[in-house]
């Protein structure tokens, strides 16, 4: 399992792509959102929290339908199925490896762009708190999400409209924490039910992106 | 006899073609009798005025908009379980009926909302919970369309909706959280005490049964068109093959 | 004979419309959907049964 995990993020890293681009999407979308709403600097600190959230969801979809789909049409899949290692750890990898490459530079990029969107200062703990704690969450809903339709022509469509609907819960939660955190409030609450999405994404997600490969490879 | 004999293409459509006449009829009988009824023959409330109306188009099709989805859950697993070609057509053939009522559901609660909370929509929580059901909907009817495979996209749907049923119920609290509403609780209980009056409980009453049966006669037919595209597609393959 | 909507009877009807239209909307579309496979069932099931005897 390590070196599959090894194998996806030299991958990830050395096929471009992926890697910088959905980083490079966050950046743009941050900048473009105040040609949109205007410079006002009290409107800007109001909604930036909720910007980079969803800033940073877009940005983890853009890179989905890469999870599977490569090992897809080159057969890897198929041998992947039938090795030693249980499918449902192979999709925990694989979401794993995209949060490596996606969720964790997201967060870790998020403060940046913080300071674009004028962020109040009580914010930016909060806000990476609450990505590093969802975002895992939405790389392991993404992997159900990629498992779904990876044999689908067009499927890339499809993957947002499945996912971004399952995406709900997380974004409900993980702006409430960086929001609220900004305006200096308790976060306890929605931080717990944030944390518990994620830990119960990590439980059963595996198992249903699993069964959705092996009937995509049957 | 027991319940599985549906499950046989055969005698579904069987059965369902000496059922459906009745139900549809039932169910034609119940929503003309019970919308007329609540249109023409119930006072206006004091508060409401006339919109109280609407209430006997909005609360059916909500309830049946949820309902659906736990039918389809049901048929779902079925499915699942049993490997019933039936119990799947019957929740893809369930997904654009419920898609319907949801739509309607909402349709008519901004229209309701307009002179009672003076906006066609707020985000509010039963209000937004609906809107997930529909992009719910939308999506499992999109997975459907999308797999050219019959029983892969059976497959797969099904392990979607019992994926989306968790997340739908979690989008229900995580909203519940997000916001708090102006949307009364429900107006249907056993406790009599909460129930909205008599005079409007009765034709309401009517037209729930008018929108179940609906619902049912609408899954029976479409079940059945579901069936003969099957038959129909397994039957050009065999030509082709010929 | 309408009953008396007052002043909210735009509301009213509107939402009936709608709705109505909806649902005959959907009743249509599936017993259109519904005789159209039947005709094409029926077409390939005589077809099929003439090649094979």
């Amino acid at each position: 399992m390590i070196a599959l995990l090894r194998r996806d993020l030299v991958l990830a890293v050395r096929a471009g792509g992926g890697f910088g681009l959905g980083l490079a999407f966050f950046l743009v979308l941050s900048v473009l959102v105040p040609f949109g709403v205007g410079p006002e600097a009290d409107v800007l600190a109001r909604i930036a929290p909720g910007i980079l959230w969803i800033g940073a969801l877009l940005s983890c979809l853009l890179s989905l339908d890469r999870i599977f789909a490569l090992d897809f049409e080159d057969g890897s899949l198929d041998l992947l199925a039938t090795a030693p290692v249980p499918l449902e750890g192979v999709s925990v990898v694989k979401a794993l490896a995209h949060w490596l490459t996606t969720g964790l530079p997201l967060t870790l990029l998020a403060p940046g762009l913080g300071v674009l969107l004028n962020l109040p200062p009580a914010g930016f703990g909060w806000l990476v708190i609450s990505l590093a704690v969802g975002t895992p969450a939405l790389s392991l809903i993404g992997a159900f999400g990629a498992a779904l339709t990876v044999g689908l022509k067009r499927g890339g469509l499809l993957l947002s409209l499945l996912v971004l609907p399952l995406y709900v819960p997380t974004l409900i939660f993980g702006a409430q924490v960086a929001t609220q955190g900004a305006a200096g409030l308790d976060v306890g609450t929605p931080l717990v039910l944030l944390a518990g999405i994620s830990a119960g994404t990590l439980a059963l997600m595996p198992f249903a992106a699993a069964a959705a490969l092996r009937i995509n490879l049957r | 006899m027991s319940f599985w004999e549906f499950a046989n293409p055969k005698r579904f459509m069987q059965l369902s073609s000496r059922l459906l006449p009745w139900v549809a009829g039932l169910s034609l009988a119940c929503l003309v009798v019970g919308l007329i009824w609540g249109f023409f023959f119930t006072p206006e409330d004091y508060r409401q005025g006339s919109t109280v109306k609407i209430i006997y188009l909005h609360v059916p099709a909500a309830l049946m908009a949820i309902n659906a989805w736990l039918m389809m859950l049901v048929a779902s697993l079925v499915w699942i379980i049993r490997r019933h070609h039936v119990s799947a057509l019957a929740a893809r053939a369930a997904a654009p009926v419920g898609l319907t009522f949801t739509v309607i559901a909402l349709i008519t609660g901004a229209i309701w909302g307009q002179p009672m909370w003076g906006t066609w929509w707020a985000w509010d929580p039963r209000l937004t919970s609906f809107l997930i059901l529909a992009l719910f909907y939308m999506g499992y009817i999109a997975m459907w369309e999308a797999v050219e495979n019959g029983d892969t996209a059976a497959d797969l749907t099904s392990v979607l909706c019992l994926v989306g049923s968790v997340f739908a119920i979690l989008s229900r609290y995580a909203v519940l959280f997000w916001n708090q509403g102006l949307h009364q609780g429900a107006s249907l209980s056993l406790d009599k005490e909460e129930n909205v009056a008599d005079v409007f409980y009765l034709p309401l009453l009517v037209c729930i049964a008018g929108f179940v049966l609906m619902f049912l006669a609408l899954v029976l037919l479409r079940t059945r068109t579901e069936i003969r595209a099957r038959r129909l597609k397994a039957l050009l393959n065999r030509e082709r093959m010929a | 004979m309408m009953p008396e909507l007052g002043k909210y009877a735009a509301e009213v009807i509107s939402a009936y419309a709608v709705s109505l239209g909806l649902l005959v909307g959907l009743v249509v579309l599936s017993l259109r959907r519904n005789a159209r496979l039947r005709d094409a069932l029926r077409q390939v099931e005589d077809r099929q049964r003439k090649t094979n005897g």
